[in-house]
């Protein structure tokens, strides 16, 4: 990992958030276990340089939208740890005042326009997104995060369809973590390299190492600066490897032990601190302080969802309808 | 006042909307150079030009996908699925997405979306472009479905739907397209949840949907002659429902038979029924009726297709036995 011409700051920073998301992931799987979290969650342990890699990109008016395991977009595009964990447990506090849940974080202000339950469900939303920003004549991007088992939805390969064709500003940034849920990649299609598919509608298809933070900011900046610039999509594949289940709780009988344990030496966290280290950007004492911070953070968050107030039953039917209509539509 | 069809009122709707609003435009499968299916969006790209009047692919999903963004990003799209038939091609985009985007956020996000959708059967059109799928669609808490019958009708509850900030489904029935009525010169519109007294009456109350509402005229015209003085009302929107009047004709003819072009089971008339049994029941002097069409597959054969879809001699023969 070469670290040579980037400020110490933006390299820091990347560290830092994938750090962070780390730390969110790694607590919400113990609040659950302890029963703050009631819904079912998926982390992206192992994944988090593809979303901060990917966020370091773009504008803050830039858009993402998101997939079932979305707390590292979330966070890497500048989601606020507090909220998202009050919205993880539930709370009236929480980024969707706890009508969304961890498959829904969604919020605006940071350029998050919603997570998605289902698989492939958001691909045509970014485009969407992509296509009001070229109306407009607005110089705006939109990102789309799925997985490797989502580029076997049709909307997907609509959405490539449809964004090519017409040019827009969007990024299609499918996160191949080889396995579709539990089903290895290998049983669920018949090719290997996903970018690949980028070919079938003229537009570039680019691979790159989604462990490798940088890399994959690399290729982001250059997707990002060919949408800004009207030149139309790109299909970026990040290849990484999820350190954990797909959900928290499966038990994994699709792998060995021994498998997740050797794909932890591929850990961007540890990749990128090593070349920290190595290149005296920072020290032992300073990484240990970036992760108490870290720790810190996120034991505020969760002591704030904790405390936070849960939704009021009576007012359930809020946000049904911009209106109720004196309660016809219900 | 001057009249014009149903089709030529959408497409009036559509223009005035268009250039009322630099953020509404059109997408769906040749609607621009092959001026629609059914001719409806017509000549508009003349007007509007190919950015504001969109051919797309034949990709429902995303077309309805790209909608549903669009909207959430402050625009006001409005898509054309050719065909209901083709809605369950887009449907997770309509059920999971445009439905659930405002409430699943907590309100941050608006989807100002109207899918305009063609419905109903129009004679050997087959099982795969001749059905009424709005009973799926009531069921979805966040969309609004509206069901037009008239010229005038459809332009004002268009409008409406336009500049609504709630995703829409629109159902036009093809049946209806070459209808004349009348439309008032000038903007208006005609709000969600209110239904129309059609034709007033006090022995039986029809109730019908979409293209059901003339043939309950016919029928209501028949049944005159043998004595029998029937109202029909026409919702105009299934979601908002328009309770208050339906119930009051309900109380004040005590018999009521609910008309869908739709398979008769597990449809808007059954809902409405249920309403009706709910909040009425006191005051029903024989059984609530629905007519619809037998639960099979629209066949292809129209001696077959007949048996299938309802017609005016299946309300004639619902109202007769309420006597």
């Amino acid at each position: 990992m070469k670290l040579e011409g980037y400020p110490k700051d933006f390299l820091i920073d990347l560290y830092r958030r994938m750090v962070l998301i780390r730390e969110f992931d790694l607590r919400a799987v113990t609040a659950r276990q302890q029963g703050l979290i009631p819904g079912f969650i998926h982390p992206s342990e192992g994944q988090e340089a593809v979303a901060v890699g990917v966020c370091a990109a773009l504008n803050s008016d830039d858009v993402i939208v998101s997939n079932h395991r979305g707390h590292a977009h979330h966070i890497a595009k500048g989601g606020d740890v507090r909220t998202a964990m009050a919205e993880l447990a539930g709370r009236e506090t929480g980024d969707c005042h706890g009508r969304g849940g961890s498959l829904h974080v969604a919020n605006f202000r940071i350029g998050n326009i919603g997570a998605n339950g289902i698989v492939g469900g958001g691909i045509p939303i970014a485009v969407g997104a992509a296509l009001a920003f070229q109306y407009g004549g607005e110089a705006r991007v939109a990102v789309a995060f799925f997985g490797d088992g989502a580029s076997n939805q049709g909307t997907f390969h609509e959405a490539c369809n449809l964004a090519s064709l017409w040019k827009l500003p969007v990024v299609f940034v499918c996160e191949n973590n080889h396995y579709g849920e539990g089903t290895a990649q290998a049983r669920h299609m018949a090719i290997e390299r996903i970018a690949n598919r980028a070919q079938a509608y003229g537009m570039p298809g680019v691979h790159v190492d989604g462990n490798d933070v940088l890399a994959v900011f690399e290729a982001s900046k250059v997707a990002v600066e060919r949408a800004r610039s009207g030149l139309g999509p790109t299909l970026i594949e990040a290849e990484t490897d999820r350190l954990c289940g797909a959900y928290e709780g499966d038990p994994q009988y699709y792998r060995s032990k021994e498998s997740v344990e050797i794909l932890r030496q591929k850990c961007p966290i540890a990749r990128l601190r090593h070349a920290l280290l190595e290149s005296h950007i920072s020290t032992e004492d300073e990484i240990t302080v970036y992760h108490l911070d870290a720790k810190t953070k996120i034991d505020e968050a969760v002591d704030f969802a904790g405390k936070s107030p849960l939704p009021d039953p009576k007012q359930v039917n809020r946000w049904v309808y911009v209106d109720s209509h004196q309660g016809k539509v219900f | 006042m001057r009249e014009m069809t149903y089709a030529q009122a959408i497409r009036e709707a559509l223009a005035e909307e268009m250039r009322r609003d630099k953020n509404v435009f059109l997408m769906g499968e040749d609607i621009a150079i092959f001026e629609g299916a059914f001719g409806v969006t017509g000549n508009l790209w003349k007007e509007f030009g190919l950015e504001r009047v969109r051919d797309t692919p034949i990709s429902e999903a995303a077309i309805v996908g790209a909608g549903v963004g669009a909207a959430i990003m402050g625009k006001r799209p409005v898509v054309e699925i050719m065909f209901g038939d083709f809605l369950p091609v887009g449907m997770d985009q309509i059920v999971n997405q445009a439905a659930k985007a405002r409430y699943m956020s907590g309100g941050k996000v608006s989807v100002p979306l109207t899918i305009r959708v063609t419905t109903g059967a129009t004679g050997a059109a087959a099982g795969h472009h001749s059905q009424s799928f709005e009973g799926w669609l009531i069921g979805i808490p966040g969309l609004k479905i509206a069901v037009p019958a008239s010229p005038e009708d459809a332009k004002g509850l268009l409008k409406t739907a336009i500049r609504g900030e709630d995703p829409v489904i629109f159902f036009e029935h093809k049946r209806l397209y070459g209808m004349r009525g009348a439309v008032p010169e000038g903007d208006f519109t005609i709000p969600f949840g209110k239904a129309r007294l059609v034709r007033r009456g006090k022995d039986v109350t029809l109730i019908g949907i979409s293209g059901m509402v003339p043939t309950c005229l016919e029928a209501a015209e028949e049944l005159q002659r043998e004595g029998v003085d029937a109202e029909v009302i026409d919702p105009r929107t299934l979601v908002p429902l328009d309770r208050d009047l339906i119930l009051e004709s309900a109380v004040k003819t005590g018999r009521v038979v609910v008309v869908q072009e739709a398979h008769s089971r597990g449809g808007a008339a059954a809902e409405i029924a249920a309403l009706i049994a709910e909040h009425a029941m006191d005051w029903m002097n024989a059984p609530i009726l629905r007519v619809g069409a037998r639960n099979v597959p629209i066949p292809y054969s129209p001696v077959l297709e007949q048996e299938v879809l309802p017609g005016k001699e299946d309300i004639i023969a619902a109202v007769r036995k309420l006597f």
